[in-house]
């Protein structure tokens, strides 16, 4: 996570710079065209966001009226926070949070270091083999980790890792496209800038460091959030290997107490909201960045 | 270390032979450095990547169960049976059926929106976040929500559709209908990815395109198909690609909102590698499963590679 503060001087004048064609765009007449455009969007943004907000406002509600019949729009009972209190005070909502935090984070800094160094050497070091680890790396982009969560389990057990973080976080650390993107990222750096620093005695590990990681700020940001997303979300893996709940990370336990308890709406709605508020505040600070990064480093066109 | 082909470079007076075993030197430095920086990478790869793959398939000829019981050789006995287990043709069928009706929309759709906010409306970053905040969510979370907006009494979708007259749908509890409701949840959750490659590809065209169209007297239209789908061209084989593998390892969802029913009418493979593994203790027979699976996706993955690759040979 600490990787994703990303604004600094060099990154946001170049965005501006990229912008500057944008704003005469913007300012473009409402013809009817764009008015048709504007009510189509208009419609589709409320159905996408229609059932995130009718959640959010289930939240709430008192438990009764949330799962009353006919349902209600809006809380007619007052806007209470019942549910929210319920979840915070008892059980382990907390704690999952907590576990989600720690091992998303640490999935998210181990991958963005072994990915970055990997890049860095793929792309600036011609040692042998390096063709062919880079196929290689490529190659596996096709193998589905899911498919292997029966040999990862035995190893687990084998590393006496089931039920315990390393277990989770380890086997999510491995991330092909990451390596490749940021590979791709690093080409396009001009060499002339760490020349200069070569010749001036630099080690290379400290050009990495304190040219080519500052320069690459927006892609690593972008990497980083979809490796948070990722790990942060991730269902299937912390399913298998965790058994404690105190161990479980938010999705896993949140989807044992809803087999366990059946659905209650209220409480279920405030858990919802609270595994997602992290990540919503996370994209709304960054998505200018992501996008430019995308756009600029060609995830979107190989 | 990396001081010396600085220092080799500098050396004034260079022999022949010097200078051979100099770049023999470098060369061996540049490849240890190489691999160095590789090796934290390469460690994890070959750890929980390459020898898992082997040991899956080694473990899909044998017995082996999860309590470690019977490890024995049996040789082809397990993809033998798996060939004939109807619960596998079942389960890969619903997923290869959930890909198809997943990934077309989930392609189609996220052009339009991407175009349509592309515009260049106000309030772009609403727009964005407003089809991009379902990806955010954990599949407990929208799997919470969709088996909600479903239900028969309580959900949003029935009373919805209510005001128009339309009656209740089993959307979850019907076996027609199930696979439709767990992909047009799947459609709302992670268009937003989608979406955002098309987005991002979509603000890299040059605008001086679309201007010496207009002057041609090009319409909204044949800009479009003239510029905007050739130019989003490899955006779509690789939202294509992406689309269709992440399609075919569907579970997290099906797993939550029907478990997979009603009777086994959205099943999906993986769920059936983790009911034969997890909870039939058969883990030799579970990767066997895996990696029939496995060589679906590869010759999947093959045909639409060959089938790329002889489209752009034309001109």
């Amino acid at each position: 996570m600490t990787s994703a503060t990303i604004p600094s001087s060099a990154t946001t004048t170049r965005a501006r710079a990229q912008q500057t064609p944008q704003p005469a765009r913007r300012r473009r007449p409402m013809t009817p065209g764009r008015i048709v455009a504007l009510v189509i969007l208009a419609i589709l943004a409320v159905m996408w966001l229609i059932p995130v907000v009718w959640a959010a406002i289930t939240s709430f509600k008192t438990e009764g009226e949330a799962a009353a019949f006919p349902i209600t729009l809006l809380p007619e009972n007052g806007w209470v926070l019942d549910a929210y209190i319920t979840t915070l005070s008892a059980g382990l909502v907390p704690r999952w949070a907590w576990n989600s935090l720690l091992t998303a984070s640490a999935v998210t800094i181990i991958t963005v270091v072994i990915s970055a160094l990997a890049g860095y050497a793929l792309s600036r070091f011609d040692f042998a083999g390096s063709k062919a680890l880079l196929a290689v790396v490529i190659a596996s982009i096709m193998i589905p980790g899911q498919i292997l969560i029966v040999p990862l389990f035995q190893q687990m057990l084998t590393f006496n890792m089931v039920d315990t973080y390393w277990g989770v976080i380890l086997p999510q650390v491995i991330a092909a496209p990451m390596v490749f993107i940021l590979k791709k990222f690093f080409d396009q750096i001009p060499r002339a800038l760490e020349e200069a620093a070569l010749v001036d005695g630099a080690s290379r590990l400290r050009i990495l460091m304190q040219i080519v990681l500052p320069l690459s700020r927006p892609i690593l940001g972008a990497v980083s959030i979809f490796v948070f997303i990722g790990a942060w979300n991730n269902f299937l893996w912390p399913f298998i290997v965790i058994n404690r709940s105190e161990l479980m990370t938010l999705p896993v336990g949140l989807q044992t107490v809803i087999s366990a308890y059946g659905i209650q709406y209220a409480a279920n709605m405030a858990q919802a909201v609270l595994a997602a508020l992290p990540l919503i505040v996370l994209f709304m600070f960054f998505q200018r960045q992501i996008i430019k990064s995308i756009s600029t480093t060609g995830i979107a066109g190989t | 270390m990396s001081a010396t082909p600085v220092r080799a470079r500098g050396s004034a007076t260079p022999a022949p032979s010097a200078m051979r075993e100099g770049l023999r030197l470098r060369r061996r430095a540049e490849n240890l450095r190489g691999w160095l920086y590789c090796s934290p990478f390469l460690f994890f790869f070959v750890l929980f990547l390459v020898w898992p793959t082997i040991s899956g398939l080694i473990m899909s000829f044998t017995g082996r169960t999860l309590t470690g019981a019977n490890t024995g050789w049996v040789g082809v006995e397990n993809y033998a049976e798996a060939f004939a287990d109807p619960e596998v043709w079942s389960s890969l069928g619903n997923t290869l059926w959930f890909t198809v009706l997943s990934s077309i929309p989930l392609v189609v759709i996220a052009l339009a929106l991407a175009v349509l906010v592309n515009v260049g409306l106000p309030g772009q970053w609403f727009w964005r976040l407003s089809f991009f905040l379902p990806y955010l969510l954990a599949s407990t979370v929208i799997s919470l929500f969709w088996t909600w907006l479903y239900n028969p009494q309580l959900g949003l979708l029935n009373t919805m559709i209510g005001w128009v007259g339309i009656e209740p749908i089993q959307w979850l509890n019907d076996e027609n209908w199930a696979m439709h409701g767990v992909v047009i949840a799947t459609v709302w959750w992670t268009i937003g990815f989608n979406f955002l490659l098309y987005l991002a590809a979509l603000q890299a065209i040059p605008d001086q395109l679309y201007e010496a169209a207009s002057l041609d007297g090009a319409g909204t239209w044949r800009k479009f198909t003239s510029i905007t789908l050739p130019q989003l061209a490899p955006t779509t084989v690789l939202v294509v690609v992406l689309q269709i593998l992440a399609s075919l390892k569907i579970f997290d969802q099906i797993y939550q909102m029907t478990g997979g029913g009603p009777a086994g009418a959205t099943r999906p493979i993986l769920q059936y590698v983790y009911e034969a593994g997890f909870t039939g203790y058969r883990l030799g027979y579970a990767s066997a499963i895996s990696y029939i699976f496995f060589a679906i996706i590869i010759v999947i993955s093959v045909v639409y590679t060959v089938a790329i690759s002889r489209r752009s040979v034309k001109p």
